[in-house]
Protein backbone atom coordinates (compact mmCIF):
# COMPACT_ATOMS: atom_id res chain seq x y z
CA UNK A 1 0.00 0.00 0.00
CA UNK A 2 1.11 3.75 -0.59
CA UNK A 3 1.36 5.90 2.29
CA UNK A 4 -0.05 9.27 1.52
CA UNK A 5 0.24 12.69 3.24
CA UNK A 6 -2.12 12.35 6.36
CA UNK A 7 -2.41 16.21 6.26
CA UNK A 8 -4.81 15.86 3.45
CA UNK A 9 -6.85 13.13 5.11
CA UNK A 10 -6.87 15.90 8.08
CA UNK A 11 -7.62 18.49 6.22
CA UNK A 12 -10.66 17.04 4.56
CA UNK A 13 -11.85 15.44 7.59
CA UNK A 14 -11.94 18.88 9.55
CA UNK A 15 -13.76 20.71 6.67
CA UNK A 16 -16.55 17.15 6.43
CA UNK A 17 -16.34 17.79 10.68
CA UNK A 18 -17.45 21.50 10.15
CA UNK A 19 -20.36 20.66 8.32
CA UNK A 20 -21.75 17.78 10.23
CA UNK A 21 -21.04 20.06 13.52
CA UNK A 22 -23.12 23.26 12.06
CA UNK A 23 -26.26 21.55 12.95
CA UNK A 24 -25.31 20.28 16.47
CA UNK A 25 -23.33 23.63 16.98
CA UNK A 26 -26.58 25.65 16.18
CA UNK A 27 -28.91 23.47 18.44
CA UNK A 28 -26.27 24.70 21.76
CA UNK A 29 -26.66 28.00 20.46
CA UNK A 30 -30.33 28.14 20.16
CA UNK A 31 -29.73 26.59 23.75
CA UNK A 32 -27.99 29.00 25.36
CA UNK A 33 -30.21 32.01 23.97
CA UNK A 34 -32.87 34.34 25.54
CA UNK A 35 -35.98 33.25 23.71
CA UNK A 36 -36.94 36.73 22.37
CA UNK A 37 -33.14 36.96 20.71
CA UNK A 38 -34.17 33.77 18.49
CA UNK A 39 -36.45 35.88 16.22
CA UNK A 40 -33.93 38.62 15.67
CA UNK A 41 -30.92 38.58 12.93
CA UNK A 42 -29.27 35.32 13.32
CA UNK A 43 -25.42 35.87 14.92
CA UNK A 44 -22.49 33.19 13.88
CA UNK A 45 -20.60 33.45 16.79
CA UNK A 46 -21.99 33.94 20.32
CA UNK A 47 -20.95 36.79 22.62
CA UNK A 48 -22.81 36.31 25.69
CA UNK A 49 -24.38 33.09 27.13
CA UNK A 50 -27.42 32.84 28.86
CA UNK A 51 -28.29 29.44 31.28
CA UNK A 52 -31.26 29.53 32.32
CA UNK A 53 -32.63 26.78 30.39
CA UNK A 54 -29.85 25.27 31.85
CA UNK A 55 -30.89 25.60 35.45
CA UNK A 56 -34.35 24.55 34.32
CA UNK A 57 -33.83 21.32 32.90
CA UNK A 58 -31.20 20.67 35.47
CA UNK A 59 -33.55 21.80 38.22
CA UNK A 60 -36.26 19.70 36.67
CA UNK A 61 -36.44 15.98 38.23
CA UNK A 62 -39.34 14.62 35.78
CA UNK A 63 -36.49 15.19 32.54
CA UNK A 64 -33.86 13.02 34.43
CA UNK A 65 -36.55 10.20 35.33
CA UNK A 66 -37.12 10.38 31.46
CA UNK A 67 -33.75 10.48 31.01
CA UNK A 68 -33.13 7.32 33.00
CA UNK A 69 -36.28 5.23 31.16
CA UNK A 70 -34.66 6.33 27.77
CA UNK A 71 -31.47 4.50 29.01
CA UNK A 72 -32.41 1.56 30.35
CA UNK A 73 -35.04 1.18 27.77
CA UNK A 74 -32.95 1.84 24.83
CA UNK A 75 -29.80 0.06 26.47
CA UNK A 76 -32.45 -3.60 27.30
CA UNK A 77 -33.85 -3.59 24.24
CA UNK A 78 -30.49 -2.97 21.88
CA UNK A 79 -29.04 -6.30 23.56
CA UNK A 80 -32.20 -7.88 23.69
CA UNK A 81 -32.14 -7.46 19.67
CA UNK A 82 -28.84 -8.22 19.03
CA UNK A 83 -28.52 -11.48 21.15
CA UNK A 84 -32.27 -12.37 19.33
CA UNK A 85 -31.18 -11.41 15.81
CA UNK A 86 -27.89 -12.86 16.10
CA UNK A 87 -29.31 -15.68 17.11
CA UNK A 88 -32.15 -15.85 14.54
CA UNK A 89 -29.28 -15.28 11.58
CA UNK A 90 -27.01 -18.24 13.05
CA UNK A 91 -30.43 -20.36 12.24
CA UNK A 92 -31.21 -19.03 9.23
CA UNK A 93 -26.99 -19.04 7.84
CA UNK A 94 -26.21 -22.60 9.13
CA UNK A 95 -29.68 -24.51 8.44
CA UNK A 96 -31.67 -26.39 6.13
CA UNK A 97 -35.25 -24.76 7.79
CA UNK A 98 -38.50 -24.93 5.86
CA UNK A 99 -38.96 -21.35 4.28
CA UNK A 100 -35.80 -19.51 5.67
CA UNK A 101 -35.30 -16.90 2.48
CA UNK A 102 -38.96 -16.51 3.16
CA UNK A 103 -38.98 -15.45 6.55
CA UNK A 104 -35.91 -13.59 6.58
CA UNK A 105 -37.27 -11.80 4.02
CA UNK A 106 -40.92 -11.52 6.13
CA UNK A 107 -38.97 -10.27 9.55
CA UNK A 108 -37.92 -7.16 7.37
CA UNK A 109 -41.49 -6.03 6.25
CA UNK A 110 -42.37 -5.75 10.01
CA UNK A 111 -40.05 -2.28 9.21
CA UNK A 112 -41.36 -1.20 6.40
CA UNK A 113 -45.01 -0.27 7.88
CA UNK A 114 -45.84 3.82 8.42
CA UNK A 115 -45.55 4.06 11.60
CA UNK A 116 -48.99 6.62 12.29
CA UNK A 117 -51.52 3.81 11.72
CA UNK A 118 -50.57 1.30 14.02
CA UNK A 119 -50.15 3.77 17.13
CA UNK A 120 -53.69 2.69 17.77
CA UNK A 121 -53.71 -1.18 17.50
CA UNK A 122 -50.69 -1.36 19.51
CA UNK A 123 -52.19 0.56 22.27
CA UNK A 124 -55.06 -1.36 22.24
CA UNK A 125 -53.24 -4.78 22.70
CA UNK A 126 -51.44 -2.97 25.73
CA UNK A 127 -54.45 -1.90 26.53
CA UNK A 128 -56.41 -4.67 26.99
CA UNK A 129 -55.08 -7.57 25.02
CA UNK A 130 -51.50 -8.11 26.28
CA UNK A 131 -52.37 -8.30 29.94
CA UNK A 132 -52.50 -11.01 33.14
CA UNK A 133 -54.72 -9.19 35.98
CA UNK A 134 -53.91 -5.61 37.12
CA UNK A 135 -50.76 -6.27 34.89
CA UNK A 136 -50.86 -5.05 31.67
CA UNK A 137 -48.20 -3.53 29.33
CA UNK A 138 -49.22 0.02 28.65
CA UNK A 139 -47.09 2.30 30.22
CA UNK A 140 -44.43 -0.27 31.11
CA UNK A 141 -40.30 -0.13 30.26
CA UNK A 142 -41.30 -3.78 29.35
CA UNK A 143 -43.57 -3.01 26.88
CA UNK A 144 -41.28 -0.47 25.50
CA UNK A 145 -38.16 -2.67 25.20
CA UNK A 146 -40.84 -5.29 23.46
CA UNK A 147 -42.58 -2.88 20.79
CA UNK A 148 -39.18 -1.59 19.80
CA UNK A 149 -38.10 -5.20 18.50
CA UNK A 150 -40.69 -4.62 15.63
CA UNK A 151 -38.13 -2.31 14.05
CA UNK A 152 -34.69 -2.66 15.53
CA UNK A 153 -35.28 -6.95 15.57
CA UNK A 154 -35.52 -7.28 11.72
CA UNK A 155 -32.78 -4.38 11.45
CA UNK A 156 -30.51 -6.31 13.49
CA UNK A 157 -31.16 -9.49 11.97
CA UNK A 158 -30.29 -8.02 8.64
CA UNK A 159 -27.32 -6.17 9.56
CA UNK A 160 -26.04 -9.29 11.14
CA UNK A 161 -26.38 -11.54 7.64
CA UNK A 162 -24.15 -10.20 6.14
CA UNK A 163 -21.57 -10.90 8.85
CA UNK A 164 -22.58 -14.11 9.64
CA UNK A 165 -22.64 -15.43 6.09
CA UNK A 166 -18.86 -14.19 5.50
CA UNK A 167 -17.95 -16.61 8.65
CA UNK A 168 -16.79 -20.09 6.64
CA UNK A 169 -18.88 -23.07 8.07
CA UNK A 170 -15.81 -25.10 7.95
CA UNK A 171 -14.80 -23.28 11.05
CA UNK A 172 -18.45 -24.25 12.98
CA UNK A 173 -18.14 -27.80 11.34
CA UNK A 174 -14.55 -28.84 12.40
CA UNK A 175 -15.72 -27.60 15.98
CA UNK A 176 -18.57 -29.84 15.83
CA UNK A 177 -16.90 -32.42 14.64
CA UNK A 178 -13.78 -32.17 17.42
CA UNK A 179 -16.76 -32.72 19.66
CA UNK A 180 -17.91 -28.88 20.79
CA UNK A 181 -21.59 -28.43 21.72
CA UNK A 182 -23.87 -25.92 19.46
CA UNK A 183 -23.52 -23.62 22.18
CA UNK A 184 -19.93 -23.33 22.56
CA UNK A 185 -19.83 -23.28 18.64
CA UNK A 186 -21.53 -20.25 19.22
CA UNK A 187 -19.91 -18.26 21.87
CA UNK A 188 -16.70 -18.91 21.53
CA UNK A 189 -16.12 -19.20 18.00
CA UNK A 190 -19.32 -17.41 15.84
CA UNK A 191 -19.56 -15.05 17.76
CA UNK A 192 -15.94 -13.17 18.41
CA UNK A 193 -15.46 -13.59 14.65
CA UNK A 194 -18.54 -11.19 13.81
CA UNK A 195 -17.57 -8.72 16.20
CA UNK A 196 -17.52 -5.71 13.96
CA UNK A 197 -21.25 -6.42 12.78
CA UNK A 198 -22.50 -6.68 16.07
CA UNK A 199 -20.73 -3.47 17.42
CA UNK A 200 -22.58 -1.75 14.30
CA UNK A 201 -26.01 -3.48 15.29
CA UNK A 202 -25.60 -3.01 19.01
CA UNK A 203 -24.79 1.20 18.57
CA UNK A 204 -27.62 1.45 15.64
CA UNK A 205 -30.60 -0.24 17.54
CA UNK A 206 -29.25 1.50 20.75
CA UNK A 207 -29.68 4.77 18.57
CA UNK A 208 -32.93 3.86 16.96
CA UNK A 209 -34.55 3.27 20.30
CA UNK A 210 -33.16 6.17 22.11
CA UNK A 211 -34.63 8.25 19.30
CA UNK A 212 -38.05 7.05 18.98
CA UNK A 213 -41.06 9.32 19.37
CA UNK A 214 -44.14 8.19 18.31
CA UNK A 215 -44.68 5.02 20.10
CA UNK A 216 -43.45 6.14 23.03
CA UNK A 217 -45.45 9.27 23.25
CA UNK A 218 -48.63 6.84 22.24
CA UNK A 219 -47.87 4.03 24.51
CA UNK A 220 -46.67 5.64 28.03
CA UNK A 221 -48.18 7.89 30.11
CA UNK A 222 -45.63 8.91 33.24
CA UNK A 223 -43.46 5.51 34.37
CA UNK A 224 -42.10 4.59 31.47
CA UNK A 225 -42.16 7.69 29.48
CA UNK A 226 -38.90 8.60 27.38
CA UNK A 227 -36.43 11.70 26.88
CA UNK A 228 -38.16 12.93 23.24
CA UNK A 229 -41.44 12.53 24.66
CA UNK A 230 -40.06 14.72 27.77
CA UNK A 231 -39.07 17.20 24.50
CA UNK A 232 -42.67 17.33 23.07
CA UNK A 233 -43.90 19.04 25.89
CA UNK A 234 -42.39 22.20 25.09
CA UNK A 235 -43.75 22.21 21.55
CA UNK A 236 -47.50 23.48 23.27
CA UNK A 237 -50.33 25.18 21.07
CA UNK A 238 -49.29 28.88 22.75
CA UNK A 239 -45.78 28.17 21.54
CA UNK A 240 -42.75 26.26 21.43
CA UNK A 241 -40.09 26.45 23.94
CA UNK A 242 -37.03 26.24 21.71
CA UNK A 243 -34.82 27.24 24.28
CA UNK A 244 -35.68 24.66 26.74
CA UNK A 245 -35.95 22.05 24.32
CA UNK A 246 -32.47 22.69 22.70
CA UNK A 247 -30.98 22.39 25.83
CA UNK A 248 -32.46 19.04 26.55
CA UNK A 249 -31.77 18.16 23.07
CA UNK A 250 -27.99 18.53 24.12
CA UNK A 251 -28.30 16.67 27.22
CA UNK A 252 -29.33 13.88 24.82
CA UNK A 253 -26.68 14.25 23.48
CA UNK A 254 -24.27 13.06 26.36
CA UNK A 255 -25.34 9.30 27.37
CA UNK A 256 -25.49 8.63 23.26
CA UNK A 257 -21.94 9.80 23.12
CA UNK A 258 -20.90 8.05 26.21
CA UNK A 259 -22.48 4.37 24.54
CA UNK A 260 -21.15 5.14 21.28
CA UNK A 261 -17.33 5.77 22.42
CA UNK A 262 -17.72 2.51 24.53
CA UNK A 263 -19.23 0.09 21.81
CA UNK A 264 -17.12 1.62 18.91
CA UNK A 265 -14.33 0.68 19.42
CA UNK A 266 -15.40 -2.87 18.85
CA UNK A 267 -15.55 -1.93 15.22
CA UNK A 268 -12.08 -3.15 13.96
CA UNK A 269 -10.05 -5.63 11.69
CA UNK A 270 -8.04 -8.22 11.76
CA UNK A 271 -9.61 -10.68 13.37
CA UNK A 272 -12.31 -12.86 11.22
CA UNK A 273 -9.68 -14.38 8.68
CA UNK A 274 -6.64 -15.47 9.97
CA UNK A 275 -8.46 -18.75 11.43
CA UNK A 276 -8.92 -20.00 7.61
CA UNK A 277 -6.42 -18.47 5.38
CA UNK A 278 -4.32 -21.13 3.06
CA UNK B 1 -25.20 -31.17 10.58
CA UNK B 2 -26.87 -28.96 13.20
CA UNK B 3 -30.64 -30.43 14.09
CA UNK B 4 -33.24 -28.42 12.75
CA UNK B 5 -35.19 -28.51 16.10
CA UNK B 6 -32.39 -26.28 17.38
CA UNK B 7 -32.71 -24.10 14.38
CA UNK B 8 -36.30 -23.32 15.00
CA UNK B 9 -35.51 -23.25 18.81
CA UNK B 10 -33.02 -20.15 17.78
CA UNK B 11 -35.45 -18.75 15.34
CA UNK B 12 -38.62 -18.92 18.31
CA UNK B 13 -38.39 -16.15 20.19
CA UNK B 14 -37.67 -13.99 17.19
CA UNK B 15 -40.99 -14.97 15.50
CA UNK B 16 -42.85 -15.14 18.79
CA UNK B 17 -42.22 -11.60 19.04
CA UNK B 18 -42.56 -10.25 15.84
CA UNK B 19 -45.62 -12.00 15.61
CA UNK B 20 -47.15 -10.51 18.88
CA UNK B 21 -46.31 -6.76 18.28
CA UNK B 22 -45.64 -6.80 14.13
CA UNK B 23 -48.61 -8.99 12.85
CA UNK B 24 -51.13 -8.62 15.08
CA UNK B 25 -51.77 -4.59 14.72
CA UNK B 26 -50.84 -5.57 10.82
CA UNK B 27 -54.31 -8.10 11.17
CA UNK B 28 -56.00 -4.95 12.65
CA UNK B 29 -55.05 -2.67 10.46
CA UNK B 30 -55.88 -4.53 7.66
CA UNK B 31 -59.62 -5.16 9.14
CA UNK B 32 -60.11 -1.80 9.82
CA UNK B 33 -58.86 -0.53 6.39
CA UNK B 34 -62.64 -2.26 5.19
CA UNK B 35 -64.47 0.03 7.91
CA UNK B 36 -65.18 3.71 8.25
CA UNK B 37 -64.11 4.78 11.08
CA UNK B 38 -63.39 7.26 13.47
CA UNK B 39 -62.78 6.55 16.94
CA UNK B 40 -62.72 10.03 18.50
CA UNK B 41 -66.20 11.00 16.96
CA UNK B 42 -69.50 10.46 18.80
CA UNK B 43 -70.36 7.67 17.51
CA UNK B 44 -67.34 5.81 17.21
CA UNK B 45 -68.49 2.35 15.55
CA UNK B 46 -66.70 0.93 12.33
CA UNK B 47 -68.64 0.89 9.79
CA UNK B 48 -67.78 -1.63 7.23
CA UNK B 49 -67.55 0.05 3.89
CA UNK B 50 -66.55 -2.52 1.35
CA UNK B 51 -63.41 -1.38 -0.30
CA UNK B 52 -64.61 1.99 -0.26
CA UNK B 53 -60.83 3.26 1.43
CA UNK B 54 -59.36 1.73 -1.27
CA UNK B 55 -61.47 3.21 -4.18
CA UNK B 56 -61.36 6.11 -2.55
CA UNK B 57 -57.14 6.33 -2.50
CA UNK B 58 -57.37 5.67 -6.23
CA UNK B 59 -58.56 8.79 -6.81
CA UNK B 60 -57.14 10.50 -4.26
CA UNK B 61 -55.12 13.21 -5.90
CA UNK B 62 -53.56 14.27 -2.98
CA UNK B 63 -52.09 10.60 -1.88
CA UNK B 64 -50.69 10.29 -5.51
CA UNK B 65 -48.75 13.36 -5.12
CA UNK B 66 -47.03 12.13 -2.05
CA UNK B 67 -45.90 9.16 -3.61
CA UNK B 68 -44.49 10.82 -6.17
CA UNK B 69 -42.38 13.40 -4.40
CA UNK B 70 -41.71 10.26 -1.54
CA UNK B 71 -40.36 8.65 -4.45
CA UNK B 72 -38.26 11.63 -5.67
CA UNK B 73 -37.16 12.49 -1.73
CA UNK B 74 -36.42 8.40 -0.84
CA UNK B 75 -34.23 8.06 -4.48
CA UNK B 76 -32.50 11.39 -3.85
CA UNK B 77 -31.38 11.37 -0.06
CA UNK B 78 -30.89 7.34 -0.42
CA UNK B 79 -28.71 7.62 -3.93
CA UNK B 80 -26.66 10.11 -2.06
CA UNK B 81 -26.23 8.55 1.39
CA UNK B 82 -24.95 5.53 -0.17
CA UNK B 83 -23.02 6.93 -2.24
CA UNK B 84 -21.15 9.47 0.01
CA UNK B 85 -20.90 6.94 3.04
CA UNK B 86 -19.60 4.35 0.96
CA UNK B 87 -16.59 6.69 0.14
CA UNK B 88 -16.35 8.18 3.90
CA UNK B 89 -16.27 4.31 4.93
CA UNK B 90 -13.21 3.59 2.44
CA UNK B 91 -11.74 7.03 3.93
CA UNK B 92 -11.94 5.52 7.31
CA UNK B 93 -9.87 2.37 6.14
CA UNK B 94 -6.80 4.27 6.23
CA UNK B 95 -4.89 4.83 9.25
CA UNK B 96 -4.32 9.11 10.18
CA UNK B 97 -3.68 10.77 13.27
CA UNK B 98 -6.84 11.42 15.18
CA UNK B 99 -9.31 8.98 12.77
CA UNK B 100 -11.16 7.52 15.93
CA UNK B 101 -11.77 11.35 16.98
CA UNK B 102 -13.40 12.49 13.36
CA UNK B 103 -15.19 8.96 13.47
CA UNK B 104 -17.13 9.95 16.48
CA UNK B 105 -18.09 13.25 15.29
CA UNK B 106 -18.92 12.11 12.15
CA UNK B 107 -21.53 9.42 13.74
CA UNK B 108 -23.34 12.28 15.57
CA UNK B 109 -26.15 13.13 13.55
CA UNK B 110 -27.21 9.56 14.37
CA UNK B 111 -27.51 9.99 17.99
CA UNK B 112 -30.30 13.29 17.53
CA UNK B 113 -33.52 12.06 17.67
CA UNK B 114 -35.55 12.94 14.46
CA UNK B 115 -37.72 15.57 16.19
CA UNK B 116 -34.65 17.16 17.40
CA UNK B 117 -33.41 17.09 13.85
CA UNK B 118 -36.53 18.49 12.33
CA UNK B 119 -36.66 21.39 15.24
CA UNK B 120 -33.05 22.21 14.77
CA UNK B 121 -32.95 22.46 10.78
CA UNK B 122 -36.49 24.53 11.07
CA UNK B 123 -35.10 27.12 13.09
CA UNK B 124 -32.00 26.97 10.50
CA UNK B 125 -33.84 27.09 7.54
CA UNK B 126 -36.84 29.38 8.43
CA UNK B 127 -36.34 32.93 6.70
CA UNK B 128 -35.63 35.88 8.26
CA UNK B 129 -34.70 34.15 11.15
CA UNK B 130 -32.66 31.43 10.21
CA UNK B 131 -29.13 31.05 9.38
CA UNK B 132 -29.02 29.43 6.48
CA UNK B 133 -31.38 31.97 4.51
CA UNK B 134 -28.98 34.20 5.77
CA UNK B 135 -25.15 32.84 4.98
CA UNK B 136 -27.19 31.89 1.46
CA UNK B 137 -28.11 35.48 1.13
CA UNK B 138 -24.84 37.23 1.87
CA UNK B 139 -22.44 35.11 0.30
CA UNK B 140 -24.07 33.86 -2.79
CA UNK B 141 -26.73 36.38 -2.98
CA UNK B 142 -29.99 33.57 -3.21
CA UNK B 143 -32.92 34.14 -1.86
CA UNK B 144 -33.80 31.04 0.26
CA UNK B 145 -38.01 30.35 1.30
CA UNK B 146 -39.07 27.39 2.20
CA UNK B 147 -42.45 28.79 3.12
CA UNK B 148 -43.01 29.88 -0.39
CA UNK B 149 -40.56 27.47 -2.36
CA UNK B 150 -41.67 23.63 -2.97
CA UNK B 151 -38.00 22.88 -4.52
CA UNK B 152 -36.21 24.54 -1.44
CA UNK B 153 -38.57 22.96 0.85
CA UNK B 154 -37.30 19.74 -1.03
CA UNK B 155 -34.09 20.08 -1.31
CA UNK B 156 -33.89 21.13 2.40
CA UNK B 157 -35.34 17.91 3.62
CA UNK B 158 -33.30 16.00 1.09
CA UNK B 159 -30.27 17.62 2.56
CA UNK B 160 -30.99 17.29 6.26
CA UNK B 161 -31.95 13.06 5.60
CA UNK B 162 -28.48 12.84 4.04
CA UNK B 163 -27.01 14.76 7.33
CA UNK B 164 -28.78 12.66 9.56
CA UNK B 165 -28.13 9.19 7.74
CA UNK B 166 -25.31 9.00 6.20
CA UNK B 167 -23.01 7.92 8.94
CA UNK B 168 -25.35 4.86 9.43
CA UNK B 169 -24.65 3.67 5.52
CA UNK B 170 -20.45 5.14 6.55
CA UNK B 171 -21.02 2.61 9.74
CA UNK B 172 -22.35 -0.29 7.95
CA UNK B 173 -20.03 0.06 5.25
CA UNK B 174 -17.17 0.24 7.37
CA UNK B 175 -18.06 -3.19 9.04
CA UNK B 176 -18.52 -4.67 5.65
CA UNK B 177 -15.00 -3.29 4.70
CA UNK B 178 -13.04 -4.88 7.84
CA UNK B 179 -14.44 -8.24 7.51
CA UNK B 180 -13.49 -8.91 3.72
CA UNK B 181 -10.47 -11.10 3.74
CA UNK B 182 -6.99 -9.32 2.96
CA UNK B 183 -6.05 -12.59 0.11
CA UNK B 184 -7.98 -11.65 -2.44
CA UNK B 185 -7.02 -7.86 -2.84
CA UNK B 186 -3.40 -8.90 -2.35
CA UNK B 187 -3.48 -11.32 -5.17
CA UNK B 188 -5.12 -8.91 -7.52
CA UNK B 189 -2.55 -6.70 -6.89
CA UNK B 190 0.26 -9.21 -7.20
CA UNK B 191 -1.76 -9.88 -11.06
CA UNK B 192 -1.51 -5.96 -11.80
CA UNK B 193 -5.29 -5.17 -11.35
CA UNK B 194 -6.19 -1.69 -11.45
CA UNK B 195 -8.43 0.52 -8.71
CA UNK B 196 -10.83 0.84 -10.11
CA UNK B 197 -10.78 -3.21 -11.49
CA UNK B 198 -10.62 -4.17 -8.03
CA UNK B 199 -13.58 -2.23 -6.94
CA UNK B 200 -15.58 -3.62 -9.66
CA UNK B 201 -14.54 -7.12 -9.44
CA UNK B 202 -13.45 -7.79 -5.84
CA UNK B 203 -14.88 -4.84 -3.23
CA UNK B 204 -18.38 -5.05 -5.24
CA UNK B 205 -19.35 -8.11 -5.08
CA UNK B 206 -18.32 -8.95 -1.81
CA UNK B 207 -19.75 -6.37 0.20
CA UNK B 208 -23.18 -6.81 -1.88
CA UNK B 209 -25.12 -8.26 0.54
CA UNK B 210 -24.28 -5.55 3.14
CA UNK B 211 -24.30 -2.83 0.37
CA UNK B 212 -28.45 -3.89 -0.49
CA UNK B 213 -29.28 -4.59 3.36
CA UNK B 214 -28.06 -0.93 3.54
CA UNK B 215 -29.96 0.32 0.78
CA UNK B 216 -32.89 -1.41 2.19
CA UNK B 217 -32.86 -0.22 5.32
CA UNK B 218 -32.70 3.06 4.29
CA UNK B 219 -34.89 3.25 1.49
CA UNK B 220 -37.95 1.81 3.76
CA UNK B 221 -37.39 4.40 6.61
CA UNK B 222 -37.09 6.86 3.99
CA UNK B 223 -40.26 6.14 2.69
CA UNK B 224 -42.30 5.82 6.60
CA UNK B 225 -40.46 8.93 7.88
CA UNK B 226 -42.57 11.14 9.47
CA UNK B 227 -41.47 13.24 12.72
CA UNK B 228 -38.44 14.84 10.94
CA UNK B 229 -40.21 16.47 8.02
CA UNK B 230 -43.30 16.95 10.14
CA UNK B 231 -40.99 18.61 12.44
CA UNK B 232 -39.29 20.79 9.32
CA UNK B 233 -41.76 21.84 6.89
CA UNK B 234 -45.06 20.19 8.28
CA UNK B 235 -45.37 19.11 4.58
CA UNK B 236 -45.91 22.47 2.70
CA UNK B 237 -45.66 23.96 1.15
CA UNK B 238 -48.68 23.09 -0.42
CA UNK B 239 -48.04 19.37 -0.59
CA UNK B 240 -44.36 19.91 -1.44
CA UNK B 241 -43.39 17.74 1.20
CA UNK B 242 -45.73 15.60 1.78
CA UNK B 243 -44.49 12.30 2.05
CA UNK B 244 -46.63 9.65 2.58
CA UNK B 245 -45.79 9.28 6.25
CA UNK B 246 -46.59 12.68 6.72
CA UNK B 247 -49.79 12.46 4.46
CA UNK B 248 -50.79 8.88 6.58
CA UNK B 249 -50.31 10.96 9.85
CA UNK B 250 -52.31 14.08 8.85
CA UNK B 251 -55.57 12.10 7.70
CA UNK B 252 -55.38 9.65 10.70
CA UNK B 253 -54.35 12.35 14.01
CA UNK B 254 -55.34 15.96 12.42
CA UNK B 255 -58.36 14.64 10.66
CA UNK B 256 -59.16 10.99 12.18
CA UNK B 257 -59.97 9.55 8.98
CA UNK B 258 -58.68 6.62 10.78
CA UNK B 259 -60.19 3.65 8.10
CA UNK B 260 -59.19 5.62 5.25
CA UNK B 261 -55.56 6.08 6.82
CA UNK B 262 -55.16 2.40 6.95
CA UNK B 263 -56.09 1.18 3.77
CA UNK B 264 -53.56 4.14 2.44
CA UNK B 265 -50.91 2.41 4.92
CA UNK B 266 -51.97 -0.78 3.67
CA UNK B 267 -51.44 0.31 0.26
CA UNK B 268 -47.90 2.05 1.79
CA UNK B 269 -46.70 -1.32 2.95
CA UNK B 270 -47.71 -3.33 -0.45
CA UNK B 271 -45.76 -1.04 -2.81
CA UNK B 272 -42.71 -1.06 0.02
CA UNK B 273 -43.07 -4.88 -0.02
CA UNK B 274 -43.15 -5.34 -3.14
CA UNK B 275 -40.08 -2.74 -4.52
CA UNK B 276 -37.90 -4.71 -1.86
CA UNK B 277 -39.10 -8.01 -2.94
CA UNK B 278 -38.15 -7.20 -6.58
CA UNK B 279 -34.95 -6.04 -5.54
CA UNK B 280 -34.31 -8.81 -3.20
CA UNK B 281 -34.84 -11.14 -5.55
CA UNK B 282 -32.99 -9.48 -8.51
CA UNK B 283 -29.75 -8.56 -6.58
CA UNK B 284 -29.37 -10.83 -3.51
CA UNK B 285 -30.62 -14.13 -3.63
CA UNK B 286 -29.28 -15.73 -6.20
CA UNK B 287 -25.70 -15.14 -5.13
CA UNK B 288 -26.07 -15.76 -1.47
CA UNK B 289 -27.75 -19.70 -2.77
CA UNK B 290 -25.09 -19.62 -4.93
CA UNK B 291 -22.41 -19.51 -2.02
Amino acid sequence: MKRRNPWISITVWTAISFLTLFPIYWLFVISVKPAVDLFSTPELLLKSFYWDNYTEVLNNPTLRGYMLNSLIISSCNAVLVTILGFLACYALTRFELAGKESIFFWTITNRMAPPAVFLLPLFLLFTQVYRIGDFSLADTKLGMILVYCTFNLPFAIWTLRPTLDAIPRELDEAALVDGATPWKVISHIVFPLARPGIAVTLILTWVFAWNEYLLAATLTNFNARTLTTGLSEYVTTTGTAWGVMATISVFTLIPALIVFSLVQRHIVAGLTFGAVKG
Amino acid sequence: MHSKKLGWLLLSPTLLILGLFGVFPFLYVLWVSFHEWNPFAANPAKLFNWAENYRKLVFDSQFLASLGVTFAFAVFAVGSEILLGYFLAQAFLKDFPGKAFFRTIHTLPLIMAPIIVGSVWKLMATPSIGVIPYILKHTVGFDLNIGTSAVAAFTITVIMDIWHWTPLVTLTMIAALVSLPPDPFEQAQIDGAGKRQIFWHITLPMIRPALIATVFIRLMDAIRTVDEVLMLTGGGPGSATRYVGVHIYKEVFPRTNYGYGSAVSIVVLYLTIVICWLLYVGLIAPRVRKV
